[in-house]
């Protein structure tokens, strides 16, 4: 991307006892980036995170800060700062004790650290809970405050490890755009651990997925979807119809369905799996159409746009597809099903698919209307 | 919280409770309190002649110099205590969590032998021919055994020996429950080790380091098993005093009133450390 990379890490192996952590994680990170470290727990992103900020120290490889050398710095002389999951604000510290905490470590003058306080206190709105003490806030005032706390000393890079996943639903809808907002202002590099691929994809430049300690897949949000580099990652950005079957010169051969046409890179004969988006998937009610037909098993209505699950004969999950608004189309309907654009990734043996009926499908379907 | 609990709470439930403290704590202390006003009887007991000699007693240089003293002694005990189980309770918090149940147990292990075997140990350990005396007679640090058994300072031992487990204790229990992360927030902000210590787990292990010297101050106040033993007598402290009158002066309405002040002392010992803990903890009151 960008000349020279703000930070960069570099063959990153974490080990602890005899699991690993991370098997040589590499990936660049611009100036100016919003950039999210996105994977299911246990993946690895939080020893990443906590080896950038210096809390853990890996088995081998480089991790650099404008191009020095950052595991050679003790962890409170890194130019980094980090917004905590759990906030750990200092419970005896009045709010504005906490925000300035940094600035009296670093030794800075006491007008200039009053100053630099109120000014990150107006732009995170806390200014009337200077006083105050975290346990006298609410969980959305106590978030503004870490993050206060992150920022006053302008880091090169602002680490957060699951910034809103101590809010509910309401807040954290409301506190994404607000850090993108900040992010914009501040004008400071964030790079965001999160499990949550809505917020990854709705805050990030660019998201690097994780998955048992390696990284699948790094690119942007339109990237990822459009275009899964694996059958995780597809099933983990977004909602997917996965169709197992058998690599062809133009497209995908699935048992029980027939061919799906797409354009990949696989050679022909290898098992691959059709990747196919719920608005890719066209639904006709017309009686006399021919091809795949499928049996309406559900339907959910979601305001701006429907997800309705459809039933095929010979294939495991049903296929879920996304229409505009309130559909027509009911429980017990016969329709024909048809599929539009497809990626296509090399199939995985024994990997869980989003289609399962276990997932709720809220999440997808949303996910769906934004795309 | 606490006053939804409170109305909540059905008097039936706090009832044993109650009664428990009236049958044993109000009705003795009201009788101590209502003797100190009485006159002794010749062999023990109370004449009910009304008087106030006891209460004018207690300020004789003799007795004031006494309680003065058992402050000082309780006072160092804790201190050296405080000095000591810190770094104690702080490297256990610090262990993996089976290092830390052995250490924990070897702590609270003294207190599954008799009180009075391990203070009769003290005086095997520090006797003129004891095995102190021994060794350093033996490494050739001194000619002559040091007398140590029967003096102020093995009685600061003694104590010492009995209550630290009540200093490390409260100690443990309160950096053990530290989050690690506000340590790592404050070194991720730029702290050192130590102003990270300083700033953050001092400030907030004060509660269990207030508890602790409690713990610590109470009990060493008011024993008097030590300072006779160990202590050969020779310094009286005011658990001493009380003990003599009641058995020995027979001076029941005298020794009530010790009993009494003594009592009084540790309650405001008590609830000074509460309102400091609680000021510490919740922060100034908002208006």
């Amino acid at each position: 991307m960008s000349p020279a990379p703000l930070l960069r890490v570099e063959g990153v192996r974490a080990v602890y006892g005899d699991t690993v952590a991370l098997h040589g994680v590499s990936l660049d990170i611009a100036d100016n980036e919003f950039f999210a470290l996105l994977g299911p727990s246990g993946c690895g992103k939080t020893t990443l995170l906590r080896s950038i900020a210096g809390f853990e120290t890996p088995a081998s490889g480089r991790i650099e800060v404008d191009g020095e050398d950052l595991l050679r710095m003790p962890p409170h002389k890194r130019p980094v700062n980090m917004m905590f999951q759990s906030y750990a604000l200092f419970p005896h510290l009045s709010v504005e004790r906490n925000i300035a905490y940094g600035l009296e470590a670093d030794g800075v003058a006491k007008a200039e650290v009053r100053r630099r306080v109120g000014e990150v206190m107006d732009i995170v709105g806390l200014g009337p809970l200077a006083k105050r003490r975290p346990a006298q806030l609410s969980g959305g005032q106590r978030q503004r405050v870490a993050l206060a706390r992150a920022i006053v000393k302008r880091p090169r890079l602002l680490l957060l490890d699951e910034p809103l996943s101590a809010l509910d639903r309401q807040v954290r809808s409301s506190m994404q755009l607000e850090l993108k907002r900040l992010q914009h202002e501040v004008g400071l590099t964030f790079v965001v651990v999160t499990h949550d691929q809505e917020e990854a994809m709705s805050m990030a430049d660019r998201i690097a997925v994780l998955r048992e300690g390696r990284l699948e897949q790094l690119a942007t949000p339109q990237e990822l979807y459009a275009n899964p580099a694996s059958r995780f990652v597809a099933s983990f950005i977004g909602t997917a119809n996965l169709l197992d079957g058998v690599a062809t010169a133009d497209g995908v051969e699935v048992r029980g369905v027939g061919s799906v046409a797409a354009t990949h890179a696989l050679a022909p004969g290898l098992p691959a799996t059709a990747v196919v988006r719920p608005e890719d998937v066209q639904l006709s009610t017309d009686a006399a159409t021919a091809g795949l037909r499928g049996t309406v098993v559900d339907t959910y209505f979601l305001g701006g746009a429907s997800t309705i699950s459809v039933e095929v004969p010979g294939i495991l999950a049903p296929i879920l597809a996304s229409v505009h608004g309130a559909s027509r189309i009911a429980r017990g309907d016969e329709v024909g099903v048809g599929f539009g654009r497809a990626a296509v990734v090399a199939a995985e043996p024994a990997a869980a698919s989003v289609t399962d009926p276990a997932e709720p499908l809220a999440e997808p379907a949303a996910q769906g209307a934004s795309a | 919280m606490t006053s939804t609990l409170q109305r909540e709470a059905p008097v039936p439930f706090l009832a044993p409770g109650v009664l428990f403290l009236i049958v044993f704590m109000a009705i003795p202390v009201g009788l101590l309190a209502f003797y100190t006003f009485f006159t002794r009887g010749r062999f023990g007991g109370i004449v009910f002649d009304f008087t106030l000699d006891n209460w004018a007693k207690l300020f004789e240089p003799l007795y004031l110099g006494v309680i003065m003293q058992s402050i000082g002694m309780a006072l160092v005990v804790t201190v050296l205590a405080l000095l000591l189980g810190y770094p104690m309770a702080y490297g256990i918090a610090g262990l993996s969590p089976k290092w830390r149940t052995v250490a924990l147990v070897a702590i609270v292990l003294p207190f599954w032998t008799n009180f009075l075997i391990r203070t009769y140990a003290w005086i095997l350990l520090l006797n003129n021919a004891g095995w102190v005396n021994q060794w350093l007679q033996g490494l050739g640090l001194v000619d002559e055994p040091i007398s140590m058994l029967y003096t102020p300072q093995a009685i600061i031992v003694g104590l010492l020996y009995m209550y630290l487990p009540l200093m490390v204790l409260p100690l443990y229990a309160s950096l053990q429950q530290l989050d690690p992360s506000l340590r790592e927030a404050a070194t991720n902000l730029g702290a050192t080790p130590w102003r990270a210590f300083r700033t953050v787990t001092l400030p907030l292990s004060i509660p269990g380091a207030l508890t602790g010297c409690i713990f610590v101050f109470v009990p060493a106040m008011s024993n008097f098993v030590i300072p006779e033993l160990i202590g050969g007598g020779k310094t009286i402290m005011v658990g001493n005093l009380v003990r003599d009158q009641f058995f020995e002066a027979r001076d029941w309405p005298f020794g009530a009133t010790l009993a009494l002040v003594l009592t009084i002392l540790l309650v405001i010992v008590i609830l000074v450390q509460n309102a400091v803990s609680r000021r510490l903890t919740e922060g100034p009151r908002r208006g």
